[in-house]
C-alpha cells in the first residue's frame, strides 16, 4: 500500500533547503487551505448530483438533463444562480447571530471533513484522540442550526431549528455509543492507527462480528438522522414547515445549509467508511496470496471513495424509500430503542473483547 | 503541526464563507421593498410573536441528552484500555453502567420519554 507521508515528508524537506521554517509551515498550510475548499468543493457537486439522479431513478423519473450532457452542469448552474441572488436581511432578525450561524455550521462541517483519513499517510487532523475530537466537534453544528433558527425570528425556523436540536442531541447518543463499541475493539482513538489496524487484522465490521453489525445497523440509522435526511427530515419538513431552520435565509446564505448537508453526509459515510469498513484498507481474503496482491495495486483513496460512496448510496437508498416520521416517533426510536440497545451493545463488545473472542 | 493544522482548518471554514459573501455583494443585486423584510408566513401578514413559544418536550430531551452525553465521555476512556484491563475492568464499568440504565430506566418510568 502506498504511504502518502513520503510524499509529503519529500515535498517538506525540498522547501526547507531553500526557504526558512516559517514560511515552509505557512506554504503547507496554505496548500491544506486550499486542498480543503477544492476537494469540499468537489465532493458538493458530485454528492448534489449524485442525490438528484439517484432520487430520480428511484421516482421512475429522469432527473436533470437539460444544462449540459445527462445534465452534468445542472450543479454548476444552480451554484451560479444562488451566488447571483440577493441575500435579504430581516427587519426583525437578530442580525448579527443571524450572519453568524452559517460560519458555525461550516466550521463544524470543515473541522470534521478534515479527520477523514483519505490514504496511508493522507490526513489533515490526526490526533490521537481523533474519535473523541469528531463527535466534540461534530457538536458545533447544532449550536449554527439553533442559532440559524432562532435569529431569524420567524415561526417556521423556529419550530424547524427546535426539531433539528432534539433530533440532533438525540441521535448524537447513538452515534457516540456506536464508536465506542467500536473503540472497543480498537483500543485508539486515533483514525489512522484504527485504519492500519484493519489494514493488518481484517475489517472491524468482520473482526467484530454480531456486536460490530449491530453497531453498523445502529450508526446508519443514527447517522441519517444527523444529517437531518431521510425518513429523519422533519426538521425541513416541506409540507409543514417550509425549510426549516433555513427559511428566512436567501440566496447563498441558504447555499451555505445546502452545501454542509450533503457534505455531512459524505462525511458521515466517510466515518462508517474509515471505523466498520477498513477506510483504505483493500479488501482482504485469508489464503489467497493471488487475490490479495492484485486488490493492495489499487491505490487506498480509491478503496476509500469505493466504500464511502457505497454508504452514500446506502443512505440515500433509505432516504427515498421511506416516508417521514413524527417527532415523538422520532425521539422514542432513539431513546427507547436505538440507545438501549446500543448500551447492551456496548456490554456484549466488551465480553467479546474481554474475552478474546473476536475473529 | 496538528494545532497548526487545526488552526488552518478553522480559518479555512471562516474564509471560505468571507469570500463566497463578499463574491455575492459585489455579484447580487439589491432591491429595497418593505414587505422583503417581513418575517416568512405562506402570502399573509405574521400575526403575533414570532419567539418563545415552543414544546417542553424539547427541554426535557435537552435535560436527559446532558446527562447521558457525560456519561458516554466517562466511558471512553475505559473503552482504550479495556482489553488490557480484562474482565476485572469490565466488571467494574457494568456497575457503572448499571446505574445509567436505572437513571434511563426512572426517566422512563415517569413518563419523561413520552412526547406530551
Amino acid at each position: 500500500m502506498f504511504d502518502f507521508s513520503i510524499v509529503s515528508k519529500w515535498f517538506h524537506d525540498l522547501l526547507t533547503d531553500f526557504i526558512p521554517e516559517w514560511l515552509v509551515i505557512g506554504i503547507e498550510c496554505v496548500i491544506v487551505l486550499l486542498f480543503i475548499i477544492v476537494l469540499y468543493a468537489i465532493l458538493a457537486i458530485a454528492l448534489i448530483y449524485l442525490e438528484r439522479k439517484i432520487c430520480a431513478f428511484f421516482q421512475c423519473r429522469i432527473g436533470p438533463n437539460r444544462v449540459g450532457k445527462w445534465g452534468l452542469l445542472q450543479v454548476f448552474a444552480d451554484v451560479f444562480k444562488m451566488l447571483s441572488k440577493e441575500i435579504i436581511k430581516m427587519r426583525q432578525s437578530d442580525r448579527m447571530l443571524h450572519d453568524m450561524a452559517p460560519f458555525f455550521i461550516l466550521t463544524a462541517s470543515f473541522l470534521t471533513f478534515s479527520c477523514i483519513p483519505w490514504n496511508k499517510g493522507l490526513e489533515i487532523l490526526d490526533f490521537n484522540v481523533g474519535i473523541f475530537f469528531f463527535i466534540a466537534v461534530s457538536g458545533i453544528g447544532v449550536i449554527g442550526i439553533l442559532l440559524a433558527g432562532w435569529a431569524s425570528h420567524s415561526k417556521y425556523p423556529m419550530i424547524g431549528a427546535m426539531r433539528s436540536g432534539a433530533q440532533l442531541i438525540s441521535y448524537e447518543l447513538s452515534i457516540g455509543m456506536t464508536m465506542l463499541t467500536m473503540l472497543l475493539l480498537c483500543g485508539t482513538m486515533q483514525l489512522s492507527e484504527i485504519v492500519q489496524q484493519q489494514a493488518d487484522y481484517g475489517w472491524n465490521i468482520v473482526r467484530g462480528h454480531v456486536p460490530a453489525v449491530l453497531a453498523f445497523i445502529i450508526y446508519l440509522i443514527a447517522g441519517n438522522a444527523e444529517c437531518n435526511r431521510g425518513p429523519f427530515d422533519l426538521p425541513e419538513a416541506e409540507s409543514e414547515l417550509t425549510a426549516g431552520y433555513h427559511t428566512e435565509y436567501s440566496g447563498m446564505g441558504f447555499g451555505f445549509f445546502y452545501l454542509a448537508e450533503y457534505l455531512n453526509l459524505f462525511i458521515c459515510a466517510a466515518m462508517a467508511a474509515t471505523i466498520f469498513l477498513g477506510g483504505w484498507a483493500p479488501l482482504y481474503f485469508p489464503g489467497l496470496d493471488g487475490f490479495n496482491t492484485i486488490m493492495s495495486y489499487i491505490p487506498g483513496f480509491v478503496w476509500f471513495f469505493g466504500k464511502a460512496f457505497f454508504v452514500v448510496f446506502l443512505l440515500m437508498w433509505i432516504r427515498w424509500t421511506y416516508p417521514r416520521l413524527r417527532i415523538d416517533q422520532l425521539l422514542s426510536l432513539e431513546w427507547k430503542y436505538l440507545m438501549p440497545i446500543s448500551m447492551f451493545n456496548i456490554i456484549l463488545m466488551a465480553i467479546v473483547v474481554c474475552f478474546g473472542l473476536t475473529l | 503541526m496538528n494545532f497548526t493544522l487545526l488552526a488552518t482548518v478553522v480559518l479555512t471554514a471562516i474564509l471560505f464563507v468571507l469570500i463566497v459573501l463578499i463574491m455575492v455583494y459585489f455579484i447580487a443585486p439589491r432591491s429595497y421593498n418593505k414587505m422583503k423584510e417581513e418575517p416568512y408566513e405562506c402570502g399573509i401578514p405574521a400575526r403575533g410573536d414570532q419567539w418563545g413559544h415552543y414544546h417542553l418536550g424539547y427541554y426535557l430531551f435537552a435535560i436527559l441528552f446532558l446527562m447521558f452525553d457525560v456519561e458516554t465521555m466517562f466511558l471512553f476512556p475505559w473503552a482504550v484500555v479495556a482489553r488490557s484491563l480484562g474482565p476485572q475492568g469490565l466488571f467494574a464499568v457494568l456497575f457503572f453502567l448499571f446505574i445509567l440504565v436505572l437513571g434511563l430506566a426512572y426517566a422512563w418510568r415517569k413518563g419523561a420519554l413520552k412526547w406530551h
